[in-house]
């Protein structure tokens, strides 16, 4: 076994569900004071969850420890922990070497300065010092892409080259430990790319990662072990592919036909929510039990509307193992938008024709909503899929990775 | 191996650490006071970039910039002047008025901003507490000391106005850094009471004001702190900014007399409030990224 730099021991943290809620005014603790002194000193019985509850991990040098989890399975608080941001209830942590957290992008960002200074003060936020900076400023600058907008304060930025500019700095951060929450859901695809390589180049660097994500594929790519959690414990400890395949496996154990989705994670303002899903599965011969590769798969889903809205786009998207998103249809696509007034319910029908993935498992997830506006409703795992092998297609093709087959004519001569 | 450690109480599975790498130890918090000193003497960086934005934003947010510094006592000096010393005719210990108001205003308007933005401090940072470690009694100290940077400038506009008025300095000026001193630490003292308040309790920000205007009437500002009976002027002195402007505007006239009995009085409390002032945000400290 490699050195651990990491070690955490019966870590617990309890929250005060009250402390949180209430709106804490002096004011009305001053007058419970005085009308009742005595409660003061009374010890009240404060409604309290623990977000941890004796978790205990280890992590060697160099070691990429991926952390996933349900939203509340206490893996952000985890983190928290472990960068000193809050203190355990009980249990105890300790950490061997320069600990850099990486929790947010832009921490420390004001928006009347420029570049330039923004990018000093983040990385003095995030525990560089100056003369690092200022050795590595150029490179920041480079790789933000930034060069001409440096001395512009970032108040005039747009989105992207904000992140850009907030990742640069983080990126650029070497500590011997790096802490990650879910940075890598920003920005665009390209440079969501980058930073990917700059996290895996810190990996290969031997340094010791600790990465919490909801992004399988970003686990499955950058993590050596994973660790799950659920409701503040731990529930798995081991490698990537067998935690990707538990962590669907656990978000999802319904059947696939005419499932309620009321009570599914999801995320989006509930101005309407998905109710149902059934898929069926057409071969040239009418309605099948399994789906195979080429098949023809219909997707019908309901939707309650609890306020209105308007011009909202349905989507239907399928996941790989991985976390990938194989196939993305939606009904702006077609032009089609979606209007309810509250009360009303909506059908939906999607038909995906001669569906070429390869035999494997897949997820359907649904959204609604307006294109980076607002998520009305967003479910990622409404329903599995198995795709079985077919007729047509050998054995050849599944033992090898990949997702898609294309139909194609082949031909080998010798000459 | 174990002797290559930098903390030889990690041994066993943690022994083979390569050698020179800090350990850092997380636990619940365990005593009610841990100050911590050396630790913030280690991140005084990141103290001095929290001052420096603080000083950067503010000058940048205003249209007329530094200028707004000295135009702001200034003309609370001017209407001051007309107000007390013309119509009401307060006694201004043998200086002109102008003199007398203006060399309180420079220590006194440090005082208020500087109290201010220590209360709304922890606040006002609410993101970064919440996404990175460093030691929060950073935040209230440097809401402390980035308004010095204003007293600064609003001071040597104060010198070239008593030179103006022909006073002279006396030696009594080499005591002035004391003072400023005082001031520094009751606005510490007060600022670290509110704001851990402040980040606990919403409606702190509301007493503010209240507190600052309170608190500029019971202090000698606009008149003579001798227009208290002698025998309340130790009563008078638990109000630290009492001691405070009465020495500084000793220290920069010489005129008047030393204000020893309001002074001592004035140290007193402010290192009652600084001490548990410190015990009462390290008791918060632990708990305040989870409610800010």
């Amino acid at each position: 076994m490699t050195t651990a730099v990491i070690e955490a021991h019966g870590i617990s943290k309890r929250f005060e569900r009250g402390a949180l809620s209430s709106s804490g005014l002096l004011r009305d603790t001053l007058a419970r004071t005085l009308r009742a002194p005595w409660t003061l000193f009374q010890r009240q019985k404060p409604d309290t969850f623990w977000a941890l509850n004796d978790v205990s991990l280890q992590v060697g040098q160099g070691e990429v420890l991926g952390l996933i989890g349900r939203n509340g399975s206490g893996k952000t608080t985890l983190l928290k922990i472990l960068s000193r941001i809050t203190r355990p209830t009980s249990g105890w942590a300790e950490i061997h070497g320069r600990v850099g957290s990486l929790l947010e992008v832009g921490t420390g960002f004001h928006p009347e300065l420029t570049g330039r200074e923004n990018a000093y003060l983040s990385g003095a936020i995030l525990g560089m010092s100056r003369q690092e900076i200022t050795r590595k400023f150029d490179e920041i600058v480079a790789f933000a892409e930034l060069e001409k907008f440096i001395d512009t304060p970032v108040k005039h930025y747009s989105s992207g080259m904000y992140v850009r500019l907030a990742f640069a700095v983080a990126a650029h951060l070497e500590p011997e430990i790096l802490l990650v929450d879910e940075v890598l859901a920003v920005g665009d695809i390209n440079f969501q790319k980058k930073c990917l390589g700059k996290m895996e180049d810190v990996a290969r660097a031997g340094r010791t990662v600790i990465l919490v994500s909801h992004n399988m594929a970003a686990i499955n790519a950058l993590s050596s072990r994973v660790v799950m959690l659920r409701d503040g414990g731990v529930v798995f400890n081991g490698s990537p592919a067998e935690a990707t395949a538990r962590y669907y496996r656990e978000s999802l154990d319904t059947s696939e036909t005419g499932a309620s989705l009321l009570e599914r994670l999801r995320e989006g303002n509930g101005k309407a929510r998905f109710s149902t899903i059934s898929i069926q599965v057409r071969g040239p011969s009418g309605h099948i039990n399994v789906a195979y590769p080429g098949c023809d798969i219909e997707i019908e889903f309901e939707i309650l509307c609890r306020s209105e809205f308007t011009n909202a786009n349905a989507a239907i998207i399928f996941y790989d193992m991985n976390g990938y998103r194989v196939i993305d249809t939606n009904t702006a696509q077609k032009n089609e938008y979606v209007s309810m007034a509250a009360g009303q319910k909506a059908r939906a029908r999607f038909l995906l024709r001669d569906v070429l993935l390869k035999p494997g498992k897949y997820f359907v997830g649904l959204w609604l909503g307006r294109h980076s506006m607002e998520t009305i409703d967003s479910i990622e795992h409404a329903a599995t899929l198995d795709v079985m092998e077919g007729e047509e297609n050998s054995k050849h093709s599944v033992t090898y990775p990949g997702v898609y087959l294309c139909r194609f004519e082949s031909n080998v001569s010798i000459i | 191996m174990a002797s290559l450690t930098s903390n030889p109480s990690t041994t066993g599975p943690l022994a083979n650490r390569p050698p020179g790498s800090l350990t850092l130890r997380i636990e619940p918090p365990r005593t009610w006071f841990e100050l911590r000193l050396q630790e913030l003497w280690k991140y005084r960086e990141l103290l001095f970039f929290f001052i420096w934005r603080d000083v950067k934003v503010r000058y940048k947010q205003t249209a007329i910039g530094v200028s707004w510094v000295i135009v702001q006592p200034l003309l609370t000096m001017l209407v001051a002047t007309l107000f007390f010393g013309r119509l009401a005719k307060l006694p201004s210990q043998g200086l002109p008025y102008s003199v007398f108001c203006f060399a309180a205003l420079v220590p006194w308007t440090y005082f208020s901003t500087a109290l201010v933005l220590a209360t709304n401090v922890m606040v006002e940072n609410q993101r970064v507490i919440t996404k990175v470690y460093f030691p929060r009694l950073i935040l209230p100290v440097s809401a402390s000391l980035s308004g010095l940077v204003d007293f600064g400038i609003g001071f040597v506009v104060l010198l070239i106005f008593t030179f103006a008025h022909d006073i002279r300095p006396a030696w009594t000026l080499a005591l002035l850094p004391l003072f400023l001193l005082l001031a520094v630490l009751t606005v510490l003292g007060v600022g670290l009471w509110l704001s851990a308040l402040n980040a606990l309790y919403r409606d702190v920000k509301y007493l503010i004001p209240f507190i600052v205007q309170f608190w500029t009437l019971a202090s000698p500002v606009y008149y003579s702190s001798s227009m208290v009976p002698e025998r309340y002027r130790w009563l008078y002195g638990l109000n630290p900014m009492a001691g405070v402007i009465d020495g500084f505007r000793w220290a920069l006239t010489g005129t008047g007399q030393a204000p020893t009995t309001t002074l001592l009085a004035s140290s007193l409390i402010v290192c009652f409030v600084l001490f548990g002032g410190l015990v009462f945000f390290n008791y918060m400290e632990g708990s305040i990224a989870d409610r800010v």
